[in-house]
């Protein structure tokens, strides 16, 4: 815990040996372990979504039987829902930022937060063991009567724990981090100092603390139901399963907020960053997370809408699914209005957010289709729905994360990486990616259902540019991922404190920080106040010249 | 105060952890987390009393009949004796305040006796129903001797349906507020260990102001337990 910090000493070798990472309570080695065990799961997820590519290459599928296409799907969704998705920026990234930029030395419960990643890694262990069992081809979303029936076997059980248990790992995050943010502000850090990733995760805190504990229940209850025929969920016992559908989506509509909203932090930060200006409307977009978390937890129904739920709830969780659209677009235009007259830098993560706001654009837009009854009532579980959630889940969420890593990757590592790969990666990872889903899009307008292993063979052109396209965004991802690690060899050049030019104070730590963050603690600044920066020639990033406004 | 002074007021506490600035600080924040956390504990519980509500809603004559089988005095007197921990598990945390070493320590075991009191009474309850089969769900297959106890009206119609439903919301949200009492009991234990050795006093009392708002909480589940089950 103790030893003064001496130069070069980092947090990545105070202490040496694998125990001192394993049992270490120091956030920034947590939040690198989270995003080692995350990349992995965007990777095992990654696979299951390419074989069920190359299944559908042809309408009569051919690749791997109905059932393992069913199996496949339902890994790659629930892989990559509950182990990449919900947890990827607030664990991994924030864990590491968030102490730094409201410059504290660690989270407010450092025990708590290594329990919190041991027992996402027992939630993601469960779902390999799922894996080599079987038996889970429920689709992510677990309905009953069909996922909880005698023949599904030990695989939904044991994905029922790991749900439990990740969902646990979630609900202590939120709290360390509201915790953290309420109490251990760096002196004279207002509100309206906290930079905007912080607001995005104070939001996402809120949904992951109050939304979270009933995925918890409802695992618990499907796990007994199972075991014990409790009468709850299926109706063969007297249950009713439309209220699993309710509790699931009165977490799991929330959850694409937890999603998201920490997407949305990264890209208030790198576009005001990188187009060398004040972001614009601060309070705006502070404000306006807090009100997608509110919204967020009024609007679960409007994924029942073929459930029987009556007319009536149709229509007001309709009404208030189109809510969402305003503090979502508020957001939008804000960032719009900090590029304009920007001087914009186009480096890797901000290369990242350009394609993030057209994609978010094409993501949101397309959701409203899905919130208003009309139309949703014929698009329902067509391949409309997928590519509008993937949209959102991968071409919004996964390319912020990508741009989250590559900023704050010099801050972590203390090494910068290649920008030609980065960049090329930035435009490989859009490229694939529309490929992949527009034509999505298109299928589903016609008429294509979702989940299906096989398909009408007027589909077929469409369905294959979807395969070619998985390929080139695959290319992309290996090539951020190649680009990224290979800065770590020898070869990687060391980066300056700030290589940015951001103002925010993770900016003024060591790069990678020392156990305890700062040598001296820092007062709070104003974290878009880029006028006392100065750029020193060479790589040697910026430095604070004259004094800074402080908050 | 500034910070490295305040810090170095409060060195002499082992207790204060290197990333807070002061006690104080690292009360409040306890506190904090704590709370949050018994937010998310009542959402976790409020799965549960939606899937009461519901399935009353839907089976009113069921929840009425199958009332018949809990004993209303049992039920009370587990509502007094969870009363009377909590009464206690917060004076504990006065007397921590004050620093009155005796009466805390008198205090934490009261509570823990008390917490057992509760669930030695949970256990009557509970294997004088399994032994009449009393289960949940599809398991449901009531005893003569239980039926006896049920008023003679209700005894001559046909039973309403859904009756293991009844007792499956019953068995987990009086089995889940048990084991909730289990981990209270575990903590007041660890407390009453390190009470021993004198931790607690007016400058570090968290572990047992904390602990005290969780039995709170878990008393006031109980508080609504009660009349769901045994009087409505």
């Amino acid at each position: 815990m103790s030893g003064a910090a001496h130069a070069g000493d980092s947090y990545l070798t105070h202490g040496r040996g694998l125990r001192s990472w394993l049992l270490t309570v120091d956030h920034k080695r947590i939040g690198v372990m989270y995003l080692g065990v995350i990349v992995g799961t965007l990777i095992l997820g990654g696979v299951f979504a390419l074989a069920l590519r190359l299944h559908l290459w042809n309408a009569g599928g051919g690749l791997v039987s109905n059932d393992t296409y069913n199996r496949l799907f339902t890994l790659h969704g629930a892989v990559m829902v509950f182990l990449f998705v919900i947890p990827g920026i607030p664990s991994a990234l924030g864990n590491f930022v968030l102490p730094l930029q409201v410059g504290a030395k660690d989270v407010a419960f450092p025990r708590v937060n290594l329990l919190s990643f041991y027992l996402y890694l027992a939630g993601a262990v469960l779902f390999l063991v799922t894996l080599v069992v079987g038996g889970l081809d429920t689709g992510w979303t677990l309905y009953p009567p069909y996922s909880l029936e005698g023949a599904r076997g030990l695989g939904i059980l044991i994905a029922l724990v790991g749900v439990f248990l990740a969902g646990f790992s979630s609900i202590l995050t939120g709290v360390n981090f509201i915790a953290t943010i309420h109490k251990l502000r760096a002196p004279g850090m207002g509100w309206f100092d906290l930079p905007l990733f912080l607001w995005a995760l104070y939001a996402t805190a809120i949904i992951q603390i109050l939304a979270t504990p009933v995925l918890g229940i409802t695992a618990a209850l499907g796990f007994m139901e199972r075991l014990f025929h409790l009468g709850l969920f299926m109706p063969e016992y007297g249950g009713d399963p439309v209220l699993f559908q309710h509790f699931f989506w009165f977490y799991s509509h929330p959850a694409v907020y937890i999603m998201i909203l920490p997407a949305m932090g990264i890209v208030s930060e790198v576009v005001s960053v990188f187009s060398r200006k004040p972001i614009f409307g601060y309070r705006f977009i502070a404000m306006s997370s807090l009100a997608i978390a509110v919204i967020g937890f009024l609007v679960w129904g409007h994924h029942m809408f073929v459930s029987g739920q009556s007319q009536w709830a149709n229509l007001v969780f309709s009404f208030l699914t189109l809510l969402v659209a305003i503090p979502s677009a508020i957001k939008t235009f804000n960032w719009l209005a900090t590029m304009y007259k920007g001087a914009i830098i186009l480096k890797t993560p901000m290369v990242y957010v350009l394609t993030f706001f057209a994609i978010f654009g094409v993501g949101g837009l397309t959701g409203l289709f899905l919130g208003i009854l009309a139309t949703d009532i014929p698009l329902h579980d067509t391949y409309f729905v997928v590519a509008h959630f993937h949209f959102v889940m991968v071409g919004a969420v996964m390319i912020a994360f990508l741009a989250g890593v590559h900023y704050w990757w010099p801050k972590m590592t203390g090494r910068l990486y290649d920008e030609r790969l980065g960049v090329t990666s930035a435009v490989l990872v859009f490229l694939g990616f529309n490929l992949t889903f527009i034509p999505q899009f298109i299928v589903g307008i016609a008429g294509m259902p979702r989940r299906y292993a096989t398909y009408a063979v007027e589909f077929q052109g469409q369905n294959r540019l979807s395969t070619v396209g998985a390929f080139v965004l695959t290319a992309g991802l290996v090539l951020a991922l190649w680009g990224l690690l290979a800065s770590l060899g020898k070869a990687g050049a060391r980066a300056p404190r700030n290589p940015w030019g951001a103002a925010s104070l993770e900016w003024q730590a060591e790069s990678p920080p020392s156990h305890h963050n700062f040598e001296v603690p820092p007062d709070g600044v104003s974290p878009y106040d880029y006028t006392t920066l100065k750029e020193l020639p060479g790589d040697q990033g910026w430095v604070v010249v004259g004094k800074r406004e402080v908050a | 105060m500034s910070a490295p002074t305040q810090r170095a007021a409060a060195a002499a506490s082992p207790f204060l952890q290197v990333h807070f600035r002061s006690m104080r600080e690292q009360l409040d924040t306890a506190k904090l987390g704590l709370w949050l956390f018994l937010a998310s504990e009542l959402l976790f519980f409020g799965g549960l009393f939606v899937a009461y509500s519901v399935f009353r809603a839907n089976h009113p004559d069921t929840f009425l009949y199958a009332h018949h089988f809990l004993d209303w005095r049992m039920g009370a007197l587990n509502t007094s004796v969870l009363i009377a921990s909590s009464l206690t598990a917060a004076w504990s945390v006065r007397s921590a305040q004050l620093g009155r070493q005796a009466e805390l320590r008198l205090l934490l075991l009261a509570t823990l006796v008390l917490s057992s009191m509760f669930l030695v009474v949970k256990y009557f309850e509970y294997s004088h129903k399994l032994h009449n089969g009393v289960f949940w769900g599809a398991a449901y297959q009531p005893s003569q001797e239980m039926l006896a106890a049920l008023p003679a009206a209700l005894r001559a119609a046909p039973p309403p349906t859904n009756l293991g439903t009844f007792f499956s919301i019953y068995f987990l949200m009086t089995g889940l507020h048990g084991i909730h009492v289990l981990i209270g009991m575990g903590l007041y234990l660890w407390l009453i260990r390190r009470a021993g050795r004198g931790d607690f006093g007016p400058g570090y009392y968290v572990p047992v102001d904390a602990v005290a708002l969780y039995w709170h909480l878990v008393d006031m589940i109980w508080i609504f337990l009660f009349p769901l089950f045994y009087l409505m």
